[in-house]
């Protein structure tokens, strides 16, 4: 049985198990915490940075979703250092690679958008990338457009963990990641893939997506996958 | 020799500058009709999927994105080989109709009429829709309500004024509802009063502008325009048509995908907007314009009984084939009359409220031609795709291009008459410019381009010294 441990999130005390993460207990106590990359079911990575929280006693901010709790620590989760952090996470993301709102498949239905629009983020302080970027269209289905990806990953655990296929992958380092299909085939080629659109239907942006939707049109279907997952023992 | 610059051509949609050459005596040697702006869509849109293309190519223009996003529209239906169903022809009709409404309105209230109703010599500081707002009120107005009328359409069907979604491959994606239909028919007589006294009003003040009429870009041309197969005029979808400066039909019943026997492409050497001519002729001579006077001159009918009475008038007037550039405005007014009462027909066609407004497919042809005519004349899109859908060649020519080689043509005509450097005054260099704004060319259409300020008029004298700039 794991120990029951009490911590102080925003100086109120909460009940927790040693083993469980900051965003779980937060969660669990009715805390808000800002993901983008985190996906119910699946294993944290701590990609995106914006569960970013003050640890009393720690110099540097740290993701909420990966760090595990430890008896009588205090957490801070809402700031106006965190705010600033986590609007330069969301920043960042957007000049990395081509994020182009108006003209996307999922404008007004992107979570990318929606917490930039949250975090109050109302322009880009830093020179856009402006990678030169391909689509793979090759599937009959659907499309991966990395101009759109902010390589949370939830596309490979999904796939890995949800669907047992492992399809996709991360491959290069630091800003030169991509998501691989495979071994770096066109998706149509991957011999692993189901076509079962988990990954799709979680991504966050308009990375992924259906065929044939047009601008505005593409709508993520993820309350199947809140399905799925809730039947999966030992996560949340 | 001395040069004068107009920089930048003021009043017109996008960008532009025009050179003017004098000789010792102060005549005009030469003009040079410069667009500068380069924005390349043609090649940026490598790669996507083609049905994302309406949505991007709407962003070449805030005036006309509807007229973009149809004939984007209709490329897209052709790779997918797909007949929308009736009502999403209808409703795309409907919406391209309230477009022609606001964008000419648009082009003669709020770019033009400054120099029709204040006067070409009048004060440049109030020769703008402020200048008319203070002397003219009511011709302010009216501009003002039919954009608005014509916008608010767009919005109703849309839910967005400007760049909607809501016309994507295959259709429309949401049908029309009764209510939004009832509004838009309340508006409509207000509506087609403003028309109809504009319209008037401007026939009482033509006797005004002899001199302009007289050498505003009257060199004769010849002129294509979509038409139906009896020869009405038809904005959404129609077979190309290329009649001659006298008036004979030389090429008909052009479907859009053949476009490319009858139209080539010039690359200019001192322009980003290439000039289309007429194929069989040949560039240079090979010139022909499109747009509101083009299609009067193209088409037999409107097929709208108030447009067509107008037509019958503006034929009694002027004869069968009309080639002074200042009567676009004219034909532009009577245009602004058709739309609002194709609006009506199409309103009062009860399949219009069918719930049936798309078709769906992918990929079934490699290769799509979407033709339409915008406000400004026809407008082809052109697309190749791979297997999978990606987008692989494009190529656009904008209503604007097809005219570039008769603008700078009407340009030089105007300079040489109007402009004398002895005795130079600023109303002479606004002739120029407007007559290309009686084209109402939009440049950033036409050259899909990067962003630089407006058109822009420059005049040097034969040592090359600018004498004057204007913009």
């Amino acid at each position: 049985m794991p120990e029951n441990i009490s911590i102080r999130i925003d100086g109120e005390y909460v009940a927790a198990q040693e083993g469980q993460t900051i965003l779980e207990v937060a969660r669990a106590g009715g805390k808000y915490i800002p993901t983008l990359c985190w996906l119910a079911g699946t294993s944290s990575v701590g990609a995106c940075r914006l569960c970013i929280v003050e640890v009393s006693g720690v110099g540097r901010l740290l993701p909420a979703c990966t760090t595990p709790v430890q008896d009588g620590m205090s957490v801070t989760t809402t700031s106006e250092k965190l705010t600033q952090y986590r609007r330069i996470a969301i920043e960042f993301l957007f000049s990395e690679r081509n994020h182009v709102c108006a003209v996307c498949v999922s404008n007004n239905h992107c979570e990318l958008q929606a917490m930039a629009q949250k975090l109050g983020v109302t322009s880009v302080r830093y020179p856009y990338a402006y990678p030169k970027l391909g689509v793979d269209v090759s599937h009959p289905r659907y499309v991966l457009d990395h101009n759109r990806c902010i390589l949370c990953t939830r596309c490979v655990r999904v796939c890995t963990e949800v669907e047992g296929a492992h399809v996709w992958d991360v491959s290069g380092r630091g800003i030169r990641s991509m998501i691989v299909c495979d071994m770096n085939r066109p998706w149509a080629q991957a011999s692993s893939c189901t076509n079962c659109g988990k990954c799709v239907q979680v991504c966050p942006t308009g990375a992924l997506a259906e065929k044939g939707f047009a601008v505005d049109e593409m709508v993520k279907q993820d309350h199947n996958m809140t399905r799925l997952t809730a039947r999966r023992g030992g996560h949340s | 020799m001395r040069k004068l610059v107009i920089d930048p051509v003021t009043r017109i949609e996008g960008h532009a500058k025009i050179d003017i050459y004098l000789d010792d005596a102060g005549h005009v040697t030469d003009t040079h009709f410069h667009v500068t702006q380069m924005r390349g869509f043609e090649k940026f849109t490598e790669g996507r999927p083609f049905y994302e293309m309406p949505a991007i190519t709407a962003r070449i223009c805030g005036i006309c994105p509807v007229s973009h996003l149809l004939a984007s529209a209709k490329a897209c239906d052709a790779i997918m080989a797909v007949a929308p169903p009736p009502a999403g022809v209808k409703l795309r009709e409907l919406i391209h109709c309230a477009q022609f409404v606001q964008s000419h309105a648009l082009s003669f209230f709020h770019l033009s009429a400054p120099d029709l109703l204040l006067g070409f010599d009048s004060d440049p500081a109030h020769r703008n829709i402020f200048g008319l707002i203070e002397q003219n009120p009511d011709m302010a107005r009216a501009g003002v309500a039919l954009r608005k009328f014509g916008q608010e359409i767009i919005q109703g069907l849309a839910q967005e004024r400007v760049h909607p979604s809501w016309i994507v491959p295959g259709g429309v994606n949401a049908p029309l509802d009764s209510g939004v239909r009832d509004r838009i028919l309340a508006g409509l007589p207000a509506a087609r009063a403003l028309a109809e006294r504009t319209l008037a009003y401007f026939k009482t003040v033509l006797d005004q502008f002899e001199e302009e009429i007289a050498n505003f870009g009257t060199a004769p041309t010849m002129y294509a325009g979509l038409v139906d197969p009896s020869g009405g005029l038809q904005w959404y979808d129609g077979l190309l048509k290329f009649r001659d400066a006298a008036g004979a039909t030389v090429a008909t019943d052009i479907p859009a995908r053949d476009y490319t026997q009858y139209i080539g492409e010039a690359a200019m050497r001192d322009s980003y907007l290439k000039a289309p001519y007429y194929k069989p002729i040949g560039y240079p001579d090979g010139v022909y314009r499109v747009g509101p006077l083009a299609r009067l001159n193209v088409a037999d009918m409107f097929g709208t009984p108030e447009a067509d009475r107008e037509l019958a008038e503006f034929r009694q007037r002027y004869g069968p084939m009309v080639h002074s550039a200042f009567h676009f405005h004219y034909a532009r007014l009577i245009e602004l009359l058709h739309g609002l009462e194709k609006i009506e027909v199409l309103l009062n066609d009860p399949e219009i409220l069918n719930k049936h407004v798309r078709s769906r497919a992918s990929v079934n042809s490699l290769e799509g031609v979407g033709v339409i005519e915008a406000p400004r004349g026809v407008l082809i899109h052109h697309y190749k795709v791979d297997e999978e859908g990606a987008i692989k060649w494009v190529n656009l020519i904008v209503a604007t291009g097809h005219n570039n080689l008769a603008i700078n043509a009407s340009v030089k005509q105007v300079a040489q008459h109007f402009i004398d450097g002895e005795h130079f005054k600023e109303g002479m260099l606004n002739r120029v410019s407007a007559v290309v704004r009686a084209y109402d060319p939009c440049l950033s259409c036409s050259t899909h381009a990067n962003g630089m300020p407006a058109l822009q008029l420059v005049l040097r004298g034969p040592d090359g010294r600018v004498i004057s700039t204007e913009g």
